[in-house]
């Protein structure tokens, strides 16, 4: 059940506390900004060390998944994304989509963030196509739909929906804010 | 600079000699929040050791040198490195040997009371989670009521004493911790008495108690005396031992009064326990020395660091024992009640014998203060 994608693993089996952070500190730091980590840890101290360090230090903590033994805690360094500026001229609000949701379930939404954030929580009919995998996955969409695109603060959305409509999408919306303040339902592991 | 392990023992004497200590600990917010360390003339500091894993130079400051500090965390691994950083730093500190779990485990036994013909009674005090058991001793026989999983202890100071260990009591189907009662039983062959209605599910043996039992500690010399005192759990039941002492378990404490509501059972039992408080225990001697199985804050340590006040006294000042309207006194025990005990139900199922976790596992359920009380 745990083969969500990770861009980087981090053994810190059989560690004890503190070896779990400080490992995981100097990994992150060769990470790209909003890439994701996985660790694997023993420490059952370290489910609760890893979310509190996150927040502490501006990482997304997004969750874990016990296998046994063993717990996979994924992590996505910080990004400086809530800072950018937005340029895709078409945007819908959290609201105003659960409201469409609520009336017609056969809308195409699209998230695009990564799939390990996808997979701890998303809109229920949302497919995951992450923004790095856009270019090549086109073929799956269609070019006369309505297309929704959400990621978690609205600025990868934004890139993708820029990037739809350069593809020769005509009807592509971004979502904002987006799922950090997605308040309708959503599916995921649970964490 | 190097720096020293401090061990549990000698916390310990710092909080019963009220002594000063700055304490710096380095886990959670929220895991300091829920429980730390206490001491009468102790200060503290809470930053988390991942915030510091790039240099202490942000508190340092704020770390005195003119007491003695110690750095604590969950198992040990953290504070060493913070203390070393500190060192570094040119401090004089010291860590917390085993962390919060060692101090946890911690048992101090201290003497309460002489009983008839030579007999003693000792307080075995968990200072770090506020539990007390009890050894009675006469004659060459010991018994142990409400004993925790820390069966070494026991073993060695009954050896020490040269009694042998031959009845084990629970007063309750415990909530808070994991009883050593049937491991010690198992091991020394002593009798294992739990109150039968609170046994209905265990899945061992035991020897049935029920209100009116007496039981001989050392040839006819001392005499444990089971009273039913339902109300924190159904089956609760409180010792009279040697008509000098009342062993009140989770029903009475020095501060407080025990809570109905952790077998999940609050609008069932409150009026047992209004009756125990009320009608049962205003039928024995005032001059009893009531011994709970728990303490709340440390201000109800008396200056041998043992727990223990007279009825007659706690029927006086027990906010508990003086609200005269019952109604009231049901809006107490069933609203408003503080959070429960950590993992309060896995530890019931492990006291019933339906599972069986390890020794890792058990550390971590018992996690935290013991919550068995409302003030």
């Amino acid at each position: 059940m745990d083969n969500i994608k990770a861009n980087g693993i981090l053994d810190a089996k059989g560690l004890a506390c503190p070896m779990p952070i400080v490992k995981t500190k100097k990994a992150m730091n060769n990470l790209d900004a909003g890439q994701v980590l996985k660790v694997q840890a023993t420490d059952k101290g370290s489910k609760a060390d890893m979310k509190a360090w996150a927040e502490s230090a501006g990482h997304q903590y997004l969750g874990t998944i016990a296998a046994g033994e063993v717990l996979n805690h994924y992590l996505r360094k910080s990004s400086d994304e809530d800072a950018t500026e937005k340029k895709h001229p078409n945007v819908i609000n959290n609201e105003d989509l659960e409201q469409i949701l609520g009336s017609n379930e056969n809308i195409v939404i699209i998230d695009v963030r990564e799939a390990a954030e996808y997979a701890f929580n998303h809109i229920l009919s949302a497919i995951s196509i992450p923004l790095g995998e856009l270019e090549d996955r086109l073929n799956e969409l269609n070019k006369q739909d309505q297309i929704f695109v959400v990621c978690r603060t609205g600025n990868r959305s934004d890139l993708a929906a820029q990037k739809l409509t350069k593809k020769g999408f005509t009807n592509v919306m971004n979502v904002v804010p987006g799922m950090n303040q997605w308040t309708g339902k959503t599916t995921g592991i649970h964490k | 600079m190097t720096i020293t392990g401090m061990t549990s023992k000698e916390v310990t004497k710092k909080i019963f000699d009220k002594e000063e200590l700055f304490i710096l600990d380095v886990r959670n917010e929220s895991d300091f929040k829920d429980w730390k360390i206490e001491g009468e003339n102790f200060e503290y500091l809470n930053v988390p050791y991942f915030e510091l894993l790039d240099g202490v130079e942000e508190i340092i400051k704020k770390i005195p040198t003119d007491k003695e500090v110690l750095v604590v965390c969950a198992k040990e691994g953290s504070s060493v490195m913070v203390a070393e950083m500190l060192s570094d730093a040119g401090l004089n500190v010291s860590y917390l040997k085993g962390g919060m779990k060692a101090w946890s485990e911690h048992l101090v036994p201290v003497k309460v009371g002489d009983l008839n013909d030579g007999g003693e009674i000792f307080q075995f005090v968990r200072i770090g989670k506020g539990c007390l058991s009890y050894m009675v001793v006469s004659n060459g026989e010991a018994a142990l009521i409400d004993a925790t999983r820390m069966t070494k202890t026991y073993f060695d100071f009954a050896e020490r004493i040269g009694a042998k260990l031959t009845h084990v009591f629970d007063t309750h189907l415990h909530a808070d911790h994991i009883s050593g009662g049937r491991l010690i039983a198992e091991k020394t062959g002593a009798t294992y008495w739990l109150p039968s209605k609170d046994a209905t599910e265990v899945t061992f043996g035991y020897q049935p108690l029920e209100d009116g039992n007496d039981v001989i500690i050392g040839n006819t010399i001392i005499n444990i005396h089971a009273m039913y005192s339902p109300g924190h759990t159904i089956g609760s039941t409180s010792f009279v031992v040697d008509e000098k002492f009342l062993l009140s378990g989770d029903i009475l404490f020095i501060d407080s009064i025990g809570r109905p509501d952790l077998a999940g059972k609050a609008e069932d039992w409150v009026g047992d326990l209004r009756e125990t408080l009320y009608i049962r225990y205003r039928e024995v001697s005032e001059e009893l020395i009531v011994l709970p199985a728990h303490f709340m804050m440390l201000d109800e340590l008396n200056d041998d660091g043992s727990v223990s006040e007279k009825l007659g006294t706690l029927f006086s000042k027990n906010h508990g024992l003086n609200i005269e309207d019952e109604e009231e006194f049901r809006k107490m025990v069933t609203e408003n009640l503080p959070p429960q005990p950590n993992a309060y139900q896995e530890i019931r199922q492990t006291n019933m014998g339906k599972v069986n976790p390890d020794i890792e596992q058990q550390r971590e359920m018992e996690i935290g203060p013991n919550r068995c009380a409302i003030r």
